[in-house]
């Protein structure tokens, strides 16, 4: 049935860490995030650095972008092959009482989390290679005429987070990532054979999953509110 | 008739296997590749001869009634397995190993075979642990022992509760690498219904599919049966559900005899029966006497008050109790062997002493070994003013360590808390000595026809002694059928495969199948299970723990009547050709009902007490024995075996009389 | 206590199946599942009807035969139990039995509740042995003392009775539970590491050749477990193969 060159282990295998890799993107992305709210000017010096260095640009963003994308389809290889492994469903079945909604939907809130991931290249990501790539402006300033002008980023993120709606989207989308993460990050651990603080790890895996999209949250409804 | 050749050979007892080993006729590996066996029963004797005679070369089909040969019913032995091994230092060797089994067997199994059997038990355990059988070991790495009832060494190796299981599981793994190498063919849910003889050899099988129905035929050079025993006879037993007598059976009315099929282990430690819809009984391994005290109310007031719900047993004091066991026999105590265990229990069960409603239970209580470990745990762990509380609850973790999967089972079935309330237990059919007479190299009657395990006889003589069933089975099927049937195989390297499109084949075929339409076509209105309870009623009460003439000639033609009634108004539904359990059940029972009549027929004629069998007229009327079982060595040293004449009444007896060389007859005492 | 019970019912492994209404009176709470099942066959076939197929056999929760899918759980509501232990105190009067095949396409429904766990078997004969020879030409039992922690993890490990509840349980129908079991046993044991790497290789080809689903680690198999089987021998199978391709 399986003619794929991993087998279904290699297959959980890759899936947990790639989910490492992006988790670990996740506290990046978070850090310069919280920058934002600290201070506008570290988060556009930082913002600008990253933006531009080419170790980031060429070779961190693309294994990114890969990740993400064999992180899903990877997701939905799984999910398929998990589906056919029983077409005939039980007519009745009450799998709430031997395992929690999350770990059984990774799919649902993988989608959704996907879905947001859409909404914000186009937000942020769409933005900056046409401003960069397309327009060929690298300066990040704001004007890129007028050098005093200084960083547009912040400025940027700020106005994003005017409309309502947006934020709306942006809360549901971090509580569902935070449900993905609660199942995930243990999940990831399992995955690659760690059973010794097996306790630690759940914990610990709670602690990150309610921890990192609430301050994402946060920093969202905090420029909301400042506007 | 012929007189039974046991084919026992020459020589002084310890040196007869190993010399005659040396001597035996061999296959060579090449010619192992033109040879097929057939086995039936796929358990600890069947698998490992399977295994084995598939490592040295031949050809082996498999079969089993299961949908994999790792659930056949050895899997549920519990307590542990015997070995001479000597590791706890106590004294043991295989001459004590030899001595307690035929001496636990009341002076009823043949001299060699025992010793046969002790000398290659150490094999077992070093062959179980080379394939990965996780024993119990002690925390310095190596294996731990339990000792058993009727002997006073620690010789019995186990896993946790769960011994059986885990030897099984390691012949099975055996069993597997040689199906994934081709050289075992594996038949499972098919349940052999006749076997093939041509020219008076048994050379193959009728089997049925249990999914398709359809009747296939196999042959072979020769036909191994490992199919268990008969304790399904009582319809009540600690067997599996398909447990069955209908391989060895079928053998038996082709020619084998049939040895002892009065000689049944009534288990003493099973979970009481609580009504009339119960299925099956529940065994509570053995190894829980080694801690567990057996006891009654000792006065019968007390005894109703239980009964009726107003005292519980944990309200009666010490001196309110009798620890009857103990009482009676002070040297061996709750150690006794199973069939003065059971006797005894039915003795005070009888004398109105029983705590249950339907009478028939008595106490196995923890509270002392509790006591006795929490005390000794606050000393290993320096607690000097533990509470009692803390000792029972260290007490309490010991146990729960030992047996903690059989209180568990306990609580499951009967929804009380046996760390709380002693648990209630009541002997039940569990094993049979009685089976397939074979000789030395374990072949039947039948030429080319071998038994193995409990389907055979040879070992337990009228009792079988704790964690005896495991050594047994896998001694037979790893270390000595494999040699014996080469010895006879040597005839047949230019036989070539043998053909099934004979008369012979199609005769047996036929046969079966007439039979299968019958049970079909009865038009009756009755289910199998009505005559299969009816059954297991009359042979419990009246061939069960104790017998009489009287009963045992009531018994004899209740069965007849039972098996006419049988034919005439049995319904089974369905037809043959698909899945059909009831057809399955049929088939068996309708051998069972052949074989009670033989069972009380061999019952009767063995008018002694010995091991299991006892006889209300032979006890020891007085002397300090008084009231036990008496033997009579002057005129029943033998083994009875039957010869089937075309209908169980008819079946003529023949005696294998048995010669003790190296054990002098002594009257079994454990007091 | 009286029961409503809503059966699985198909003639063979070709014919379609559907579940079936059957009422039943007079159970008692101490009666087992099965027996209750028996009561039930015995007054079909008084009808005249064909009686529920279902495998059973031990009948005391070691031979791994009952696999029934009660009330959407693998051997029914109470815990470490198989169907067979399963007792009628656990369900109220008047309520409503579904009784469903354990469900994977993997184990094809023979008849009725019956299925076919081949694959299982399938699984063990591709590496769930240590290859010795049944001579018993080895060395000393004792000769080769094993740590008592590891003894009894690989004990906990062998527990396992091969009835097939976790691939019933598993939404992804995933087989690791069971394989882990053995390929643990084996690797917790000096005689087993020897051939460790092709074992746990072996082992998990078969097991993705026989069309199991992937592990997504929900832990319901361990829930479901009659023996207890603990998640931690998927983390070690995983560790075992990860160890074996490196």
């Amino acid at each position: 049935m399986s003619k794929s060159k991993f087998t279904t282990i290699g297959r959980k295998i890759l899936m947990a860490l790639s989910g490492f890799f992006l988790m670990f993107f996740l506290l990046q992305h978070l850090t310069i995030n919280m920058l934002s709210v600290v201070s506008p000017d570290m988060f556009n010096d930082v913002s600008q650095f990253m933006g531009t260095n080419p170790v980031v640009q060429f070779a961190l963003q693309p294994v990114l972008i890969f990740a993400v994308f064999f992180h899903f389809i990877m997701g939905i290889v799984l999910e398929l092959q998990n589906r056919r492994a029983r077409s005939i469903k039980y007519a009745y079945s009450k799998p709430g009482t031997n395992s929690s909604w999350i770990s059984r939907n990774m799919i649902i809130t993988g989608l959704v989390v996907l879905a947001f991931l859409g909404l914000h290249f186009y937000d942020f990501w769409v933005h900056e290679m046409t401003v960069k790539y397309g327009g060929g402006d690298m300066s990040g300033l704001i004007n890129p005429n007028d050098l005093d002008s200084g960083y547009r980023y912040h400025e940027e993120l700020v106005a994003k987070f005017v409309d309502p709606v947006r934020v709306i989207i942006y809360v549901i989308s971090f509580v569902l990532l935070s449900l993905h993460l609660m199942h995930g990050f243990q999940s990831s651990f399992q995955s690659m054979g760690v059973s010794k603080g097996k306790n630690f790890i759940k914990k610990f895996g709670n602690v990150f999953a309610i921890a990192v999209p609430a301050l994402f949250v946060f920093i969202a409804i905090y420029h909301h509110l400042q506007h | 008739m012929s007189t039974l050749d046991s084919k026992v050979p020459e020589g002084p007892l310890k040196d007869k296997w190993t010399t005659y080993k040396d001597k035996i006729d061999l296959v060579n590996p090449a010619n192992k590749r033109k040879i097929d066996i057939i086995v039936i029963g796929t358990g600890l004797a069947g698998g490992s001869a399977s295994a084995t005679l598939a490592e040295q070369g031949y050809n082996v089909k498999a079969f089993c009634y299961q949908d994999s040969p790792r659930r056949a019913h050895s899997i549920a032995a519990q307590g542990g397995i015997n070995a001479a091994k000597n590791y706890q230092g106590d004294g043991d060797s295989n001459y004590r190993l030899f001595y307690d089994t035929v001496k636990g067997g009341d002076y009823r199994s043949r001299e060699a075979n025992v010793y046969r059997l002790a000398e290659v038990s150490g094999n077992i355990i070093d062959q179980c642990v080379a394939q990965g059988v996780p024993f119990a070991r002690d925390y310095g790495g190596l294996l731990d022992n339990r000792s058993f009832g009727g002997v006073l060494v620690s010789r019995t190796f186990y896993a946790k509760g769960q011994t059986g299981q885990q030897l099984l599981l390691g012949a099975y793994s055996a069993m597997n690498r040689q199906i994934a190498r081709g050289k075992i063919e594996m038949y499972n849910r098919h349940e052999m219904l006749d076997i093939v003889k041509v020219d008076g050899k048994a050379r193959g099988i009728i089997a049925r599919n249990l999914i398709t129905g359809e009747l296939e035929r196999h042959s072979a050079h020769a036909v191994v049966i490992a199919s268990g025993g008969y304790g399904n006879l009582y319809f009540l037993s600690t067997n599996a559900m398909g447990s069955n007598v209908t391989a060895a059976w079928k053998t038996h009315k082709k020619g084998a005899f049939f040895a002892n099929p009065c000689f049944t282990q009534i288990h003493p430690t099973c979970i009481p029966r609580s009504g009339d819809y119960q299925s099956k009984l529940t065994l509570m391994s053995e190894s829980l006497r080694n801690d567990g005290r057996i006891w009654v109310p000792a006065k019968l007031e007390d005894v109703m008050a239980i009964r009726e719900g107003k005292k519980k047993p944990t309200d009666l004091s010490e001196d309110e109790r009798d620890y009857y066991l103990e009482r009676r026999y002070p040297a061996f105590g709750n150690l006794v062997p199973r069939d003065v265990a059971s006797r005894a229990a039915k003795e005070r069960c009888d004398a109105g002493y029983g705590v249950n409603k339907t009478g028939e239970a008595v106490y196995l209580d923890f509270k002392s070994a509790i006591e006795r470990y929490g005390k000794e745990q606050a000393k290993i762990h320096n607690e000097k003013d533990a509470s009692a509380q803390r000792i029972y609850d260290l007490g309490k973790d010991i146990v729960e360590a030992k047996y903690g999967n059989l209180f568990q089972m306990y609580e499951k079935i009967v929804d009380e808390d046996p760390y709380k309330t002693p648990m209630m237990i009541y002997p039940a059919t569990h094993y049979t000595m009685g089976g397939l007479w074979v000789d030395y190299n374990l072949m039947t009657t039948v030429e080319g026809c071998y038994a193995i395990g409990e389907a055979n006889f040879s070992d337990h003589g009228a009792n079988r002694l704790g964690a005896s069933a495991l050594m047994q089975g896998l001694a037979d099927g790893y270390f000595v059928l494999p040699y014996t049937i080469g010895d006879y195989l040597s005839d047949d390297i230019r036989t070539g495969r043998i053909p099934t499109d004979t008369d012979a084949f199609e005769e047996a075929e036929n046969s079966v199948k007439t039979t299968l339409d019958k049970l079909i076509n009865t038009g009756g209105t009755k289910a199998v299970d009505y005559f299969h309870k009816k059954l297991g009623n009359i042979i419990w009460n009246k061939v069960g723990m104790s017998r009489n003439e009287a009963g045992l000639k009531e018994a004899i033609a209740e069965i007849q009547e039972l098996r006419a009634d049988f034919w005439k108004n049995v319904r089974v539904p369905g037809g043959t050709h698909e899945v059909n359990r009831e057809l399955e059940k049929a088939g068996r029972v309708a051998d069972f009902l052949e074989l009670g009549e033989l069972f009380a027929q061999d019952a009767l004629t063995r008018e002694e007490s010995c091991g299991g069998h006892f006889r209300e007229e032979s006890v020891e009327i007085d002397g300090p024995q008084k009231g036990e079982a008496k033997r009579d060595d002057e005129n029943f040293t033998f083994v009875s075996a039957w010869e089937y004449k075309g209908n169980p009444s008819e079946s003529q007896l023949h005696k294998e009389e048995l010669k003790y060389e190296n054990i002098e007859l002594k009257q079994r005492s454990y007091k | 206590m009286n029961l409503t019970l809503k059966i699985w019912r198909q003639e063979d492994a070709k014919s379609p199946g559907k579940m079936v209404t059957y009422p039943i009176s007079n159970i008692e709470g101490h009666m087992s599942f099965l027996e209750m099942m028996d009561i039930l066959n015995d007054e079909l076939i008084e009808k005249g009807e064909e009686p529920v197929a279902f495998d059973h056999d031990c009948r005391e929760g070691i031979c791994g035969m009952c696999s029934m899918y009660i009330n959407g759980e693998a051997h029914g509501p109470d815990r470490r139990v198989t169907t067979c232990q399963l007792h009628m105190r656990m369900f109220k009067d008047g309520e409503t039995i579904h009784i469903e095949p354990f469900r994977a396409n993997s184990f094809p429904v023979l008849k009725d509740l019956m299925v076919d766990r081949g694959a299982f078997d399938r699984i063990q004969q591709a590496g769930g042995y240590i290859s010795v020879n049944t001579s018993g030409n080895t060395q000393d039992a004792n000769s080769l003392p094993i740590p008592k922690a590891d003894a009894d993890l690989a004990m906990d490990a062998a527990t396992c009775i091969g009835c097939g509840a976790c691939v019933a349980t598993c939404k992804n129908s995933s087989a690791m539970l069971f394989v882990s079991a053995k390929v643990s046993q084996y690797a917790l044991l000096p005689q087993g590491r020897v051939e460790a790497k092709d074992r746990v290789l072996n082992m998990v080809n078969q097991m993705d050749i026989e069309g199991f689903g992937n592990c997504t680690n929900t832990g319901a198999c361990e829930v479901e477990c009659p023996k207890g089987i603990s998640l931690d021998n998927i983390a070690r199978m995983n560790r075992e193969l990860i160890k074996a391709k490196a």
